[in-house]
C-alpha cells in the first residue's frame, strides 16, 4: 500500500462519509422528535434521483433540475408524514414502526412499477464530472464538493434548529408534545418542517449518490439507507451533530478496513452491521447521544 | 369571559368529570380547589383542548371553542401554566420565554418580555441558563411567566405554588394579584385552598367530578363544610 493509494482511500472516505452523514441527519431528526425509525427515509435517496433524471429531460439544466429535485423530494417526505404516521399520532410504537416499513416498500415497488427495474444511467453534469490532480492523486471534484456541500447544509440546519423560532419549537416539541401545543404552536406544522429539512438533506445526499454510483434503480436507496441508519446510532440516534460525526466516521471506516485489511475488502459492507451491533451492545446512546432518550 | 357547561370527561371507562360548569368573567380571578384526584388538573386540559371531551360546551369571548385544536385556542388569548411546570428542560430561559410567545411580532415580545422580566427579576439573572437546571421555585416562575409572554386574557395557573418555600409561595401569589391588576383574567388552580381563597374574587368547589360549592372568594372562606375538608379545621 503506497503512501498515495492511502491518501486516495481517505479523501474517498471523508466523501462517502459525508453522504451518509447527510442521509443520517434525517433519520435522526424524525428520531428525535416522533420516536420512530422512518425506515422509508433512505428510499428518498432514489426518490430524489429520480425526480434529478426527470428534471434534467425536462430542463437539460442541473442547476434548476437539482434544485427542483431536492424540493419535490422534501414535499415527498411531508407526504410521508401526513399518510402513514401522522393518523397514527396516538397509536402504539410497534404501529408506526410497521406502518414505515410499509411506506418503505410502497415507494420501491410504485418507482419499479413506474420506472421499471432496469437501472437508469445518472447525467452527471460537467461541473462535478472533473477530475483533479494533486501530485500523483486523482480526485474526481465531486468527492471534494460532496463533504464540503455537508458542511454547508449542515451549517445551514444548525442555525435554523438553534436561531428561528421554528427550530426552537422543533427542539421542544422533541421533549414535549403538549406543553409545545400550549405555547399555540401548530404541533403538525413542526413535524412537516422536520421532515421537510430531513427529506431535503436525504435528496441532496441522494443526487450525489447518484452521480458518484449513476445507476439509478428503485432500490438503489436502501443500502445507502441501512448505513446512514447505523451512522445515526453510531453518533447517538436524536443527535444531530452526532448523525453528521457518525457519518464521517463510518465512511472513513468503511474505506479503511479496504486500505489496512485488503483481504477483508470484500466484506466492507458488512462493517456497518458489525457497528451496529457493538454500539448497541456496549453504548447503545452512541457518540454524543444523551443519557436517557426517554 | 370564559364559559364551562355541561363538561363530561372520561379516561377510558372512568367518569372524571361528571358534568361540571364553570364562569370565569372578565378581569377576575377565579379559584377551583378540590381534594388530589378531584378532576381541576382534567378540567384545565379539557379546556385547552388537550383532552378530548364526551359531552359539555367550552366558550371564550363569545366564541365556542368546544371542539378547536389546542393551538387555535391558545391564540384566541389563552395562556397555561401546566401542572408539574413542564418547562422546556433542554431550552434555555431565554428560548422558554420567546416560545411563550411564539404567536407576538418582535416589537410586542420585547415589551412583553421586559414585563415579565420585571414581575420575576430572577429570570432576567439566569436568562442564558439552561432550564432544566434552574431550582424548582425558578421553574415555576419561569412556567408563570412563559404563559405571561403570549400577552394572554386569561391566564389558567394549575397548582403554580406547588413544592415551593413559603417565602417564594408569596411571590409567585403577589404577581398573580399584580397580573390581574394588569388586567388579565386568571383561573386558579390551588391544594393552598386557604391563599388560593384569600385571593380569589369568586370560586368553585371540585368533588370527584362535580361542582359541590361555590361562590365568592370571602364567603367560602367562612363556610362551615370548606373550613373543615380544605382549611383542615
Ligand atoms: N391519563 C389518565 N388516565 C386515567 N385516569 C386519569 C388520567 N388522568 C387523571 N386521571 C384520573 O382522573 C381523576 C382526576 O384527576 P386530575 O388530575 O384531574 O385531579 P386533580 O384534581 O388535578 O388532582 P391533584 O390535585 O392531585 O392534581 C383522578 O381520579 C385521576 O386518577
Ligand atoms: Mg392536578
Amino acid at each position: 500500500m503506497t503512501n498515495t493509494i492511502f491518501l486516495q482511500q481517505l479523501v474517498n472516505g471523508v466523501s462517502v462519509g459525508s453522504l451518509y452523514a447527510l442521509v443520517a441527519i434525517g433519520y435522526t431528526m424524525v428520531y428525535g422528535i416522533l420516536r420512530l425509525i422512518n425506515f422509508a427515509h433512505g428510499d428518498l435517496l432514489m426518490v430524489a434521483a429520480y425526480a434529478a433524471i426527470f428534471g434534467m429531460g425536462i430542463f437539460s439544466n442541473s442547476w434548476i433540475a437539482f434544485p427542483l429535485a431536492i424540493i419535490i423530494t422534501g414535499c415527498i417526505g411531508i407526504l410521508l408524514d401526513r399518510t402513514a404516521y401522522k393518523p397514527l399520532r396516538n397509536a402504539p410504537r410497534i404501529s408506526l414502526l410497521i406502518s414505515a416499513i410499509g411506506a418503505s416498500f410502497l415507494l420501491e415497488n410504485l418507482f419499479l412499477v413506474i420506472f421499471g427495474g432496469v437501472p437508469k444511467p445518472f447525467p452527471r453534469p460537467d461541473f462535478f464530472a472533473s477530475v483533479i490532480d494533486i501530485g500523483a492523486l486523482r480526485i474526481p471534484v465531486l468527492t471534494i464538493y460532496a463533504p464540503i456541500i455537508t458542511i454547508l447544509l449542515f451549517l445551514g440546519l444548525l442555525y435554523i434548529v438553534y436561531r428561528t423560532k421554528a427550530g426552537k419549537a422543533m427542539r421542544a416539541a422533541s421533549r414535549d408534545f403538549e406543553t409545545t401545543r400550549l405555547m399555540g404552536i401548530n404541533l403538525d406544522r413542526i413535524i412537516a418542517l422536520t421532515f421537510l429539512l430531513g427529506s431535503c438533506l436525504a435528496a441532496a445526499g441522494g443526487i450525489m449518490w447518484a452521480m458518484k454510483y449513476p445507476q439509478v434503480n428503485p432500490f438503489m436507496g436502501i443500502f445507502p439507507g441501512i448505513k446512514a441508519f447505523v451512522a445515526a446510532v453510531l453518533g447517538g440516534i436524536g443527535n444531530i451533530t452526532g448523525a453528521l460525526v457518525g457519518g464521517f466516521l463510518l465512511g472513513l471506516g468503511e474505506i479503511m478496513i479496504v486500505a489496512l485489511m485488503p483481504e477483508l475488502a470484500q466484506y466492507r459492507d458488512a462493517l456497518a452491521f458489525v457497528i451496529l451491533i457493538l454500539v448497541l451492545l456496549f453504548r447503545p446512546r452512541g457518540i454524543m447521544g444523551e443519557t436517557i432518550v426517554e | 369571559m370564559l364559559r364551562v357547561d355541561d363538561l363530561h370527561v372520561y379516561y377510558g371507562g372512568i367518569h372524571a368529570l361528571k358534568g361540571i360548569h364553570l364562569e370565569v368573567n372578565e378581569g377576575r380571578i377565579v379559584t377551583l380547589i378540590g381534594a388530589n384526584g378531584a378532576g381541576k388538573t382534567t378540567a384545565i386540559r379539557a379546556i385547552v383542548g388537550l383532552l378530548k371531551l364526551n359531552a359539555g360546551s367550552i366558550v371564550f369571548r363569545g366564541s365556542n371553542i368546544t371542539d378547536l385544536p389546542t393551538h387555535q385556542i391558545i391564540r384566541q388569548g389563552i395562556a397555561v401554566s401546566p401542572e408539574g411546570r413542564h418547562v422546556f428542560q433542554n431550552l434555555s430561559v431565554f428560548e422558554n420565554l420567546e416560545l411563550g410567545a411564539y404567536n407576538l411580532r418582535t416589537a410586542e415580545f420585547q415589551e412583553q418580555l421586559e414585563w415579565v422580566f420585571s414581575l420575576f427579576p430572577r429570570l432576567q439573572e439566569r436568562r442564558v441558563q439552561v432550564a432544566g437546571t434552574l431550582s424548582g421555585g425558578e421553574q415555576q416562575m419561569l412556567a408563570f411567566g412563559r404563559a405571561l409572554m403570549s400577552r394572554p386574557k386569561l391566564v389558567l395557573l394549575d397548582e403554580p405554588s406547588l413544592g415551593l418555600a413559603p417565602l417564594v409561595v408569596q411571590e409567585v401569589f403577589r404577581a398573580i394579584e399584580e397580573v390581574n391588576r394588569q388586567g388579565a383574567t386568571i383561573l386558579l388552580i390551588e391544594q393552598n385552598a386557604m391563599a388560593a381563597l384569600t385571593i380569589a374574587h369568586y370560586g368553585y368547589v371540585l368533588e370527584t367530578g362535580k361542582v359541590v360549592l361555590e361562590g365568592p372568594g370571602a364567603k367560602l372562606l367562612k363556610d362551615e363544610q370548606v373550613r373543615k375538608a380544605y382549611l383542615g379545621e
